[in-house]
């Protein structure tokens, strides 16, 4: 049973992580239509700033110059090039994005060469015991930071301004435009916010408690299996999104135990699959319906 | 109708097709072996490319499933064609021709197996749920030994046979024209038919009533299924066909590494990688058109080939470790930047350019191979 709760709270962790990731997917989605395909580029970018930067400006400095550099990678491209490209549909789009993935993640993995670096030092590695389970402190953290931003994003989308002209274009862009509302406003501040998503999880998932492994290939892949959780949960379902990446978290920390360590990263796409198959739209994604 | 009278090259076009025909029959009897073995990685990935063409362009599916059906068909080879009797790896010793025969049929009914998943699923949703098949299929590579090999060491394929004839240094000795055919030569022209095969057998399948129903699909599902196109069943279709397209191009990789080896993670030869690789040869050619894909191929998979070729004689790209340029990175570099390009300025991808250049665009049935 210890071994069982002790799976639960490791995939609650890691699935906080993985929120913040489909979160960013679906924020984007809902703004412009596109998948992100270079969500992954966007963490190993993160990541890779925070690495640079951690000599100069400490782990708290660095931290915040990753996160940012994110997010302005991630407005850079849909200034650069989506936003330019107006006659592409949003599959095109994605495609697009597909691109700029390849160059940006090689160039990265090309630089950081043989260093595979830790960097979530504020909290690696040193676990708590709470009865017979190991917490470990990433993962408590990790459920923090996502709970508040989940939290404070769900209220600004809400409440403020942003959100409703996000909620807005999101439901019709025309009509929002024809409203007054600055479609290309809206959509640079979704890829910056999901841009920034992307940089706070990296901060998780290059670390020894969540992947055992320091900033790689293998953190691109790992921001792979945010695409299931963004899927799963519906792509333009907010809520969908943090279920998501609760059960993808949930699914690879089982999975890894009781099938085999293997098997995990297989058993998350399996199971979007299995999602995918009975509800097309994710499980609380928007049905398409054509009429004839 | 007063259009502007343009240079047609439609009469000569089938000229063109069998010049080139005729050059490529001729390279080996004047490349190194080296080239050769660089032409035919291209083949391999021109073969794979026209089947993910017609899939994503013509039927207008998006798959990121293809190394996993080049996986498949790879292993299928391997298996049914290895030896009898070896205590570690399973064989059927089946004629290597029947072998690469029975590759591409289980390659294609596994795209049949997949094909109603599909048919449920559109857009990037079908995308990413074909995403799923490549991490099954490297969770296959680890777990089924007895199949693949195993990561660590992987199994050979049998050598390819036709009708007793090796494609191998071994058998009869045969010149052309005083250049002995051995492997690189006698691989060369197996590759190359296999590419004439798989093109023109597309060309066909595209001018005819199926590239129509699939197009049809594309545009439309619900006008496709109100003019009588079964909709579930083209989109079958082409997935099977795509598929049966990768099987064979996973034979074709795995003899021409000459090991069948699965990946130790995603990112290998039968990784998310090479699924992105096969899209960009498509987005690159040009959705849709198959001259186009064998261009993207030539591009994507010929220029780390052409790459390392020349970092040999000219000392370019030699550095190892840390932060080296290696020809694979630039490839990345290149190919990557082309879908941006094509995405942003040619949406018709190279196929496009190409028809502006010959101004055959209006010589042809509009939309008609796209």
């Amino acid at each position: 049973m210890n071994t069982f709760l002790q799976l639960v709270v490791n995939g609650l962790g890691k699935g906080a992580v993985f929120a913040l990731l489909a979160l960013g997917f679906v924020i984007i989605f809902k703004a412009t239509e596109v998948i992100n395909f270079a969500h992954g580029s966007l963490v190993l970018f993160g990541g890779y700033l925070v690495v640079v930067t951690k000599e100069s400006l400490g782990w708290a400095g660095a931290a915040i110059c990753g996160v940012l550099a994110a997010g302005l990678l991630g407005l850079a491209v849909e200034r650069l090039l989506l936003s330019r490209a107006r006659l592409a549909d949003a599959n095109s789009l994605a495609l697009l994005t597909i691109g700029i993935d390849v160059i940006i993640t090689e160039e990265i993995v090309r630089r950081l060469g043989v260093s595979l670096p830790f960097i979530g030092e504020a909290w690696d590695a040193r676990p708590l015991q709470l009865g017979g389970i190991t917490l470990f402190r990433t993962h408590l953290v990790a459920l923090a930071v996502a709970a508040i931003l989940i939290t404070g994003f769900y209220l600004a989308f809400r409440f403020s301004n942003w959100g409703i002209a996000m909620r807005a274009q999101a439901e019709n862009r025309e009509a929002a435009a024809l409203m007054g509302i600055r479609s290309s406003r809206v959509t640079a501040t979704a890829w910056l916010v999901a841009g920034m998503l992307a940089g706070v999880a990296v901060l998780f998932i290059a670390t020894q408690d969540f992947s055992g492994a320091g900033l790689s290939r293998g953190t691109h892949s790992i921001a792979l299996a945010a695409f299931p959780a963004a899927i799963l949960g519906g792509l333009d379902s907010t809520a969908g999104a943090v279920v998501g990446g609760l059960v993808v978290g949930l699914v690879e920390a089982l999975s890894a135990q009781y099938v085999s360590f293997d098997f995990a990263k297989s058993a998350v796409f399996l199971v979007m699959l299995v999602v995918l198959v009975i509800r097309p739209s994710g499980l609380f994604g928007t049905r398409e319906s054509t009429r004839v | 109708m007063s259009e502007p009278r343009r240079l047609s090259l439609r009469p000569v076009r089938p000229v063109l097709w069998l010049a080139l025909l005729v050059v490529l029959l001729a390279l080996p009897l004047y490349l190194e072996a080296a080239w050769l073995k660089a032409g035919q990685y291209m083949m391999v990935g021109a073969v794979g490319a026209i089947g993910l063409t017609m899939l994503i362009g013509q039927a207008g599916q998006l798959s990121l499933a293809h190394a996993f059906f080049l996986l498949a068909g790879g292993t299928s080879y391997t298996v049914l064609s290895g030896p009898t009797g070896d205590q570690r790896v399973l064989g059927l010793g089946l004629d290597p021709g029947l072998a690469l025969l029975g590759a591409v049929a289980i390659s294609t009914l596994l795209g049949l197996a997949f094909a109603p998943v599909a048919g449920r699923l559109r857009g990037i949703y079908l995308g990413v749920a074909s995403l799923s098949l490549v991490f099954l299929g490297l969770y296959f590579g680890q777990a089924a030994e007895s199949l693949t090999g195993g990561t660590s060491t992987g199994r050979p394929p049998a050598t390819f046979e036709l009708f007793g004839f090796p494609f191998s240094n071994a058998g009869p000795e045969i010149e052309l024209l005083g250049v002995p055919l051995r492997q690189a030569e006698r691989v060369w022209y197996l590759f190359l038919a296999l590419t004439v095969i798989a093109f023109v057998l597309a060309r066909g399948a595209i001018r005819g009533r199926t590239g129509r129903a699939w197009r049809a699909v594309r545009d439309n599902e619900a006008a496709a299924s109100v003019m009588g196109v079964g909709v579930a069943r083209a989109k079958a279709g082409a997935f099977a066909v795509s598929s049966a397209y990768a099987g064979l191009a996973g034979v074709m990789t795995v003899l021409w590494f000459d090991i069948l080896k699965p990946d130790e993670s995603e990112f290998g030869t039968y990784g998310i990688n090479t699924s992105i690789a096969f899209l960009a040869m498509v987005i690159i050619g040009g959705l849709g058109s198959v001259s186009g894909a064998l261009v993207g191929a030539l591009l994507v998979n010929g220029l780390p080939q052409v790459l390392s070729l020349y970092a040999a004689d000219l000392g370019w790209f030699t550095g190892t470790g840390d932060g080296a340029f290696t020809p694979a990175l630039i490839s990345s570099f290149v190919y990557g930047a082309a879908i941006v390009l094509v995405v942003l300025f040619e949406p018709g991808g190279l196929a496009a350019i190409g028809r502006r250049i010959t101004g055959l665009l209006r010589t042809t049935h509009p939309g008609k191979d796209r």
